[in-house]
């Protein structure tokens, strides 16, 4: 067996098609806190379509075009939708447990998704070439240094904030993204919690009474 | 279905789900969104300063930034790392306790790898290169460059006292006759170069055709009063929760608001307040660290259950558990 063949029947054995795109989930997949996180890569798609627009015709190009200035509206506000969404996904996953049953990866794996997704942010708002860009980076510029990370991360440097923003950190969050989504497709959606002891016996004598 | 999960789901009934119409669905709803907040709400674009902007707002505190520049007694001049030696805002992990501390300090170990020469940056460089332009200009260098240090600091602090009895009428600033040697004419020079625009250039100017670095005159504008008073209009200051406001009445980077919290809290605001960047970093740091890796915490890791919100997000398969409905599974 050579290489190439060994790598398609690891891949076929890990990641069969039907587990990445399942037609049916457990009866407890039914809440709308399971859409939070399809609405955090509803938001991604629509920040990474909005971004290439921005980036195709420069940087400078929004604060002089009435269009410009619209996609980037619209980047801005997907930027709000994609935490506001990440954020209610974080707290709804931390409140049910999700890193129970050998899950601890998938949670790790979101939360560097959130991490570097703050910094993606901050190197856009870094990236807009107006007062509040000149202010974060002033501002900013101090933490950084304080933890000597500013050596190399410098917030003052348009060119590297940019390359950061449109080129670096989009790559590593879509990877995150895509590595968060397939464990969460190869391990299932975490079960709730056991109900207590009374109400399962309930539950027990429930089922024997009435047909299901 | 894989073996480790059909083990993992038994006994639990299953029911058919679209994982892309909901994907659709989601993007279509959320996209309906976000076009109808760009539309009606629009995004801020505050015009950025320039340093020609800055110093016809206020050519005083443009000229006083300028000779904090050249004197040494500026703000970037005694930083610190990555830009030089100084220690004015060398930051700590740790804070002095009495005797003991402070502990360690990241930035200084790192050192200085964005050299910035302030006098030679912002004054003597930018006057240098434009000196055979300005009749006088080239011998007052001559002058200072060739002074003792002694001899430049008294022209500088003499320059300073005149400068606090200067008058402002608009873009005019009027600075009493002093015994200030050469300085004067180099502060008037710089004034000029930067009510004309022409200091924006000098201060990107290298060896180099294109620049994207804007470090060295967002550096000197750090240290200008002006913007910091444009960015308190606008909520903007550490106090005023910093980088978590945006410009206009737009959201900002809410997401930051446990960082930005702690530099208005105790000891953050107080006894830390010296090194407050580096304590603030390094408690997020600690407590994101600690939600990263809760599953492995014994204790921590159990806490949703306590918490009992789970029993709101999977209300309906409970109840339908209770009923009988359906089968509850060990």
């Amino acid at each position: 067996m050579n290489l190439t063949e060994r790598l398609q029947r690891r891949v076929s054995e890990t990641l069969p098609y039907e587990e990445l795109m399942p037609a049916e989930q457990p009866i407890y997949v039914h809440s709308y806190v399971y859409l939070f996180g399809i609405a955090t890569v509803a938001s991604f798609i629509l920040l990474i379509v909005s971004g290439i627009i921005l980036s195709v015709f420069g940087p400078q190009w929004w604060h002089s075009s009435t269009v410009g200035h619209f996609v980037n509206s619209a980047h801005f506000w997907s930027v709000q939708a994609f935490f506001f969404f990440m954020v209610l996904h974080l707290w709804t996953a931390f409140f049910s447990g999700a890193w129970r049953d050998g899950r601890g990866l998938t949670w790790v794996s979101g939360m560097v998704t959130f991490l570097v997704s703050i910094l993606t942010a901050f190197t856009g708002y870094l990236s807009q070439q107006n007062f509040d860009a000149q202010w974060i980076g002033v501002q900013g510029k101090d933490a950084l240094n304080a933890v000597g990370v500013g050596a190399f991360f410098d917030a003052l440097n348009f060119g590297q904030m940019y390359g950061f923003h449109i080129a670096v950190l989009p790559v590593i969050v879509a990877g995150l993204v895509g590595l968060h989504l397939m464990l969460v497709r190869l391990r299932g959606v975490v079960r709730p919690y056991p109900l207590d002891v009374e109400a399962r016996e309930g539950a027990r004598a429930g089922a024997e009474e009435v047909p299901v | 279905m894989i073996a480790r999960k059909k083990a993992y789901y038994a006994g639990i009934p299953t029911a058919p789900y679209d994982l892309v119409k909901e994907l659709l669905v989601a993007l279509a709803v959320v996209t309906a969104a976000v076009v109808i907040f760009a539309l009606v709400l629009s995004s801020p674009d505050e015009p950025s300063l320039t340093l020609q902007s800055v110093s016809q707002s206020d050519p005083q505190g443009f000229v006083q930034t300028a000779l904090g520049e050249l004197n040494g007694s500026g703000g970037i001049a005694n930083y610190g790392p990555p830009y030089n030696n100084g220690t004015a805002n060398v930051q700590y992990l740790g804070p002095q306790i009495g005797p003991i501390g402070p502990f360690f300090s990241i930035q200084k170990l790192i050192g200085v790898h964005i050299p910035v020469d302030t006098a030679q940056d912002y004054v003597l460089g930018p006057l240098m290169q434009i000196a055979a332009t300005v009749p006088g200009l080239s011998a007052a260098l001559s002058t200072y460059n060739g002074a003792s240090a002694t001899q430049q600091s008294a022209w500088t602090d003499a320059y300073t006292k005149a400068l606090g009895k200067a008058t402002v009428s608009g873009v005019n600033l009027s600075v009493p006759s002093c015994a200030c040697g050469p300085v004067t004419l180099m502060m008037s020079t710089i004034l000029h170069l930067g009510q004309r625009g022409a200091m924006d250039g000098l201060l990107l100017t290298s060896n180099r055709f294109y620049r994207t670095d804007y470090t060295r005159p967002l550096l000197f504008m750090a240290d200008d009063g002006a913007v910091a008073s444009h960015a308190a209009s606008f909520n903007l200051l550490g106090t005023q929760w910093g980088v978590m406001n945006e410009t206009g009445n737009y959201p900002g980077q809410a997401w930051l608001w446990l960082y930005t919290t702690l530099y208005q809290i105790w000891p953050y605001n107080g006894p830390w307040a010296a090194n407050a960047d580096a304590m603030a970093i390094l408690t997020v740091t600690i407590l994101t660290l600690i939600l990263m890796f809760i599953p492995w915490i014994p204790g921590l890791n159990r806490l949703p259950r306590y918490l009992g919100v789970y029993r709101l997000i999977w209300k309906d398969y409970y109840r339908r558990v209770r009923s009988g409905a359906i089968p509850w599974s060990e």
